[in-house]
């Protein structure tokens, strides 16, 4: 701790050049807080996908739908806990612009199989009782100030004409990480009203009585409804929500990439600066060794002084993105989520000590080879 | 009694040996030092001179540990430290030698106090143990007043002192001083010679001065010329050039 203001003193040295190089890293570390957040959203909730559940698609597409008669079917396989099932809506709500998922879900079992929502029970009862009623998430609400009791427009794009549904309630999720940007309604008002496709659902969902089963339900399943009309693809939700979120582009690719060049960057210009920090500093490092201290120890100042420009830097971009993300969703609901954990705060913590240290490195093992007597002829 | 001719009887602070050292540059080998002997004792004040590139850095920095020499030894207070790994070596100075130079190499970004203060941070002395060694030192050289100035605030030679004080703070058992009145003017010139006679004197410091001004080496008790890379006994007006 005695060497402590030894690298603060030298820090003050160039207010500027610290300034600009903890900026540097705040302003690295805010990016990484955003992409992080919006990564997660559309990664489509694969990191948060329950690992019991499987999700059963149509084998030709995920657009083509799978008969009603299934779910007897499903119910009948060994290892099925629960099964529920949802269609696609994609109506429009006033303008295209204002995209948000809409379901047509099974309200009987919906919340059985998706227990990390979370509904008023007095909610929930209403829904169940309205059959035009529908519940949204929380961010949704929020985006477009509605409230219990309104009545939402939504003009049907798949299923044609002009649809009327009656907020019942607002859920939740259990963990900030759920989606919360969706809407709900009842499966049987859809099929009630609909055109076409009565007698099928866009998708089921299985849930698991045992997770470590997945491999061999999903097997049973399939090889139940091979060589039919409808054949199915079983995966986990996890595979599902990854297969759905390569349909928008590989977004989480694109982010790492962004990621990985900001940190390079980041590296180049920090090792930089701490060269020229010490190229500058030669006599007075050949001065300390002079008085006794060892290679090692300054070795150790130079990365000290690097790292505590990353540590200050890191934390202050962390600090401002966590704020940022507190405030919500930037885009007032596109997003499916918008939430940094505190693991991915950590995460970025650590990476920035890691690029301090690498910057530092270079820099530090010179200062520490830095001949004594030949430093101080320089002097 | 300082000896040049390898005759001591081993009793001194500080006893060499045969010193050599040779400096290669490319294909030409420089016999810098050659076959040099000196014994010194403790509390005795010893100026070199001698032409510019005689070798009076080289020697100053082999008695301080900070150079190997080719051949030849060095022992003070009874350590042999030419065969000394270099983090020993690097220990042995810490403890050992207080070094002050010409241009006083003080940090720029730490007050006085902390410069003086740098030494004592490689002991365990805790912080209030520090403070009280800091302003000791800085009591000896006169600077107690300014000890939250930074060395830009400082004359030449308020930042001489400033480093006398930072050599002795950790109890050196030897001083080094290459030229350290050679920045400065003839007011504070004396005045830091005035300052090293009184550590010899009063504080029974030993220091050993490299020098080109006769007037400080008349401070010193003796004056040792450096001559075809050993040392040879003279005065302070001897062997200069006119
Ligand atoms: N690292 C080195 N490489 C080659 N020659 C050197 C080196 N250091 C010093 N010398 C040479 O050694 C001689 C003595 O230098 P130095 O001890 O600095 O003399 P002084 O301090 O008496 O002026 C000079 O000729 C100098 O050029
Ligand atoms: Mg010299």
């Amino acid at each position: 701790m005695r060497f402590v203001g030894l690298v603060w003193a030298n820090l003050a040295r160039k207010k500027l050049r610290t300034t600009l190089t903890v900026g540097s890293f705040a302003v690295a570390l805010f990016l990484f807080g955003v992409l992080v957040p919006i990564r997660g959203a559309f990664s489509g909730g694969t990191d948060v996908a329950g690992a019991d559940r499987l999700t059963v698609i149509n084998k030709t597409s995920l657009i083509m739908p799978l008969p009603f008669s299934y779910r007897d079917r499903l119910l009948g396989v060994p290892g099925v806990a629960a099964v529920t099932f949802a269609t696609w809506f994609g109506g429009v709500y006033q303008d295209e612009r204002n995209f948000f998922p809409q379901f047509a879900v099974d309200k009987d079992t919906w919340f059985d199989v998706y227990s990390e929502y979370v509904v008023p029970k007095e909610r929930l009862a209403e829904f169940l009782r309205d059959r035009q009623g529908c519940l949204v998430g929380r961010s949704l609400a929020k985006r477009f100030g509605w409230k219990v009791g309104d009545r939402i427009p939504l003009r049907g794009a798949i299923f044609t004409g002009a649809w009327e549904f009656n907020l019942d309630g607002i859920y939740d999720g259990k963990r900030p990480d759920v989606d919360t940007s969706q809407m709900l309604f009842r499966y049987d008002y859809l099929e009630e009203q609909r055109q076409f496709g009565k007698g099928t659902v866009g998708w089921y969902v299985v849930k698991l009585a045992n997770p470590d089963d997945a491999v061999r339900v999903a097997a049973a399943i399939d090889d139940g409804f091979a060589n039919s009309p409808y054949e199915t693809l079983t995966q986990t939700e996890k595979a599902f929500a990854a297969s759905f979120a390569k349909q928008m582009g590989n977004i989480g690719l694109l982010v790492m990439t962004i990621g990985a060049v900001v940190f390079f960057t980041l590296l180049l210009v920090t090792g930089n600066t701490m060269a020229i920090a010490v190229r500058e500093r030669t006599g007075e490092l050949a001065v300390l060794k002079t008085v006794g201290f060892s290679d090692l120890g300054v070795l150790g100042l130079v990365l000290g002084e690097s790292v505590l420009i990353a540590g200050q830097g890191g934390a202050l971009g962390l600090a401002l993105a966590k704020l940022f993300t507190l405030g919500g969703d930037p885009t007032r609901g596109m997003l499916a989520s918008f939430y940094l954990p505190w693991s991915s705060i950590g995460l970025g913590f650590g990476l920035a000590l890691l690029v301090g240290a690498a910057a530092g490195a270079l820099p530090a093992i010179s200062a520490m080879r830095l001949g004594v007597v030949d430093a101080l002829r320089r002097v | 009694m300082v000896r040049v001719d390898g005759e001591g009887n081993g009793g001194g602070l500080i006893r060499v040996r045969h010193l050599d050292k040779k400096y290669r540059r490319g294909s030409e080998e420089i016999d810098v030092l050659q076959g040099l002997n000196l014994d010194v004792e403790q509390g005795e004040f010893v100026a070199f001179m001698g032409p510019s590139g005689s070798g009076k850095t080289t020697l100053l920095n082999l008695l301080g540990g900070l150079d190997l020499p080719t051949s030849g030894s060095i022992t003070v207070a009874g350590d042999e430290i030419t065969h000394m790994s270099a983090a020993k070596l690097t220990a042995w100075r810490a403890r050992h030698v207080g070094f002050v130079f010409q241009m006083y190499n003080l940090i720029p970004v730490l007050t006085a106090f902390a410069n003086v203060e740098l030494p004592l941070l490689l002991t365990r002395l805790s912080k209030a143990q520090r403070r009280r060694h800091v302003e000791v030192a800085l009591g000896v050289v006169g600077l107690l007043d300014r000890m939250d100035h930074y060395p830009r605030q400082l004359s030449g030679g308020q930042e001489q002192r400033v480093a006398i004080a930072r050599a002795i703070v950790a109890d050196a058992t030897f001083l080094l001083a290459d030229e350290p009145t050679g920045d400065l003017d003839r007011k504070s010139a004396d005045e830091i010679m005035e300052l090293l006679g009184r550590l010899v004197r009063e504080h029974g410091k030993t220091i050993l001065m490299v020098t080109h001004d006769p007037r400080a080496a008349e401070r010193a008790g003796v004056v040792l010329h450096l001559d075809k890379g050993a040392l040879v006994e003279g005065s302070a007006a001897a062997g200069i050039p006119a």
